[in-house]
């Protein structure tokens, strides 16, 4: 099998299981014990916390472990909620589904939420959060780069107004960390996360800006400076930290090098194949990511299809949707239900070949051609 | 989604796909905003389904189940392929989850709509039951009911 689905998810590295063996079973002490055993672990936590701070040029302090970036992220919107009481919130429309829902929630008790409209490529006009922003604004969030069609999010330039305004912006880095420079100069609330860096699943991360007042979700013996109690997932954690340094250290060569594989996709795709479309912006995108629809086919037939001939990939369509319901991302960006059927999302990674960038490219327009061949539309 | 080995089987390897030229009956249902659209093609001869073909716009469960149809009707006599249920395409599937169950009513659907057809063009009498299932089919409005 072939893997173009980077975007969900990452093997861990060889190098990060090894950092992470000796804390399983070894070095496998309670954080605040007080004993021996634990000194091992305390060291390495805030070793860990150390290297993840220095990479967003943040204070270790700043850093709080979580299980996961949708922790991260239910974390940073109810946190401030929470904090706040009462108040505003904008998210942008084409959030993950754990910030789209955990505002909605809120939505349903007691905040006010709105919800930020994007382009034909999925972006954020930083104008419409200006003209948004009320009085009582709490808190905006919009991710760096998204999930579906890899758009990369003027959060630069929103957070300056959120900062001029003196409100809260949080940005979901998931998708961007550890592929490009993330500029915490204006961010208050930043969630990052380790299984889509080729660390392991169950540690991820929120970046808490000194004076930002945010509640705990979980309370309890006060770990991670009473912002998130839980006997920390030192091995989890640990990993993290070895896959964001050998991320930084790879970063520059490596989004080069994913960039014209990239390219080379998208260029070929939309020659070959007619009625191909990219879905997402052309260059204001990240370069592990390929969204692209084909008209008169569905998306779940060709990831099937796909599938079959040993090439894994994924799909927003919604008949693959456990609600049928299409993409809110592809329908915020303005696309029909009848064109956004047929898209499917290839994304690339550390591990992905040029070999394996041409077998899609050979078998993909086959794929096309033979479903178009039973669709009444052609 | 969990599929069945022979709902993949069809999906990979459809049956009966594609156009009749000059076909007897021609069923259309479903649009492309939902998801799904079938065309379903029969041949007539003697009462009998002589011929019958597909073309789907769809899911693999859309393609398997206008496939699966395909099989069940063709040969039969018009009196008994209206008799297929959407239960016949699901048990010949093996199983569909249940998300996807509105497929099978979808294919069903087209064969009762190309029998409609063929009947209307050829002046045949139309029963109450395939003129009811006719109009229901027409009013449909939700998607996946």
């Amino acid at each position: 099998m072939m893997y173009f689905d980077y975007a969900a998810t990452t093997p861990v590295d060889k190098r990060v299981i090894k950092s992470m063996i000796p804390f399983l079973n070894q070095k496998f002490g309670n954080p605040s014990s007080m004993h021996s055993f634990s000194a091992d672990t305390k060291k390495a936590l805030e070793k860990s916390r150390s290297i993840i701070a220095k990479v967003i040029k943040a204070n270790p302090k700043e850093i709080v472990f979580t299980s996961s970036a949708t922790e991260s992220n239910n974390m940073a919107l109810k946190g401030v909620a929470f904090a706040k009481k009462k108040g505003h919130i904008l998210v942008s429309s084409v959030e993950h589904d754990c910030v789209l829902n955990t505002a909605k929630w809120l939505g349903k008790n007691g905040f006010e939420v709105e919800f930020l409209p994007v382009d034909k490529y999925g972006m954020v006009d930083p104008k419409e959060v200006e003209r948004r922003i009320k009085k009582n604004t709490i808190l905006v969030s919009v991710m760096h780069v998204n999930n579906e069609v890899g758009t990369i999010q003027p959060i630069r330039e929103i957070g300056k107004i959120c900062k001029e305004n003196n409100i809260y912006f949080h940005s979901d880095a998931a998708q961007s960390f550890g592929k490009i420079p993330i500029d915490i100069t204006n961010i208050d609330l930043l969630t990052i996360s380790s299984q889509k860096i080729y660390g392991p699943k169950g540690a991820a991360a929120l970046f808490v800006k000194e004076g930002v007042k945010i509640e705990p979700l979980l309370h309890g013996g006060g770990q991670e400076g009473g912002l998130r109690s839980s006997t920390e997932n030192v091995p989890a954690i640990v990993g993290f930290a070895k896959a964001t340094e050998i991320c930084f250290s790879l970063m520059d060569k490596e989004q080069e090098r994913l960039t014209k594989l990239r390219d080379k996709i998208i260029d070929k795709l939309i020659k070959e194949v007619s009625n191909c479309y990219l879905n997402g912006h052309p260059t204001k995108r990240i370069s592990n990511n390929i969204n692209i629809r084909f008209s008169f086919i569905e998306g779940e037939a060709i990831l099937f299809m796909l599938n079959s001939y040993g090439i894994a990939v994924s799909t927003a369509s919604a008949c693959s949707s456990p609600k049928l319901e299409p993409s809110h991302v592809l329908s915020a960006m303005g696309l029909k239900q009848e064109d956004a059927h047929g898209s499917i999302r290839i994304s690339l990674g550390r591990m992905t070949k040029i070999s394996e960038v041409n077998y899609l490219l050979k078998v993909l327009p086959e794929i096309v051609k033979k479903l178009r061949k039973i669709s009444p539309h052609k | 989604m969990n599929y069945s080995k022979e709902v993949l089987k069809h999906f990979s390897k459809p049956h009966n796909y594609g156009k009749i030229d000059n076909y007897d009956g021609l069923g259309r249902v479903g649009n492309m905003a939902c998801g799904d659209e079938m065309f379903v093609y029969i041949k007539i001869k003697e009462n009998t389904i002589k011929d019958i073909k597909f073309e789907t716009f769809g899911c693999v469960a859309a393609i398997a189940t206008s496939s699966v149809l395909t099989d069940l009707a063709k040969k039969k006599t018009i009196k008994e392929a209206l008799k297929i249920t959407k239960q016949d395409v699901v048990d010949a599937l093996g199983a569909l989850p249940p998300i996807k169950i509105h497929c099978s009513v979808l294919a069903i659907d087209a064969l009762n709509e190309a029998v409609y057809d063929y009947f209307v063009k050829n002046n045949l009498p139309i029963s109450k039951e395939l003129e009811d299932k006719h109009s229901q089919i027409i009013k449909r409005e939700s998607c996946h009911s």
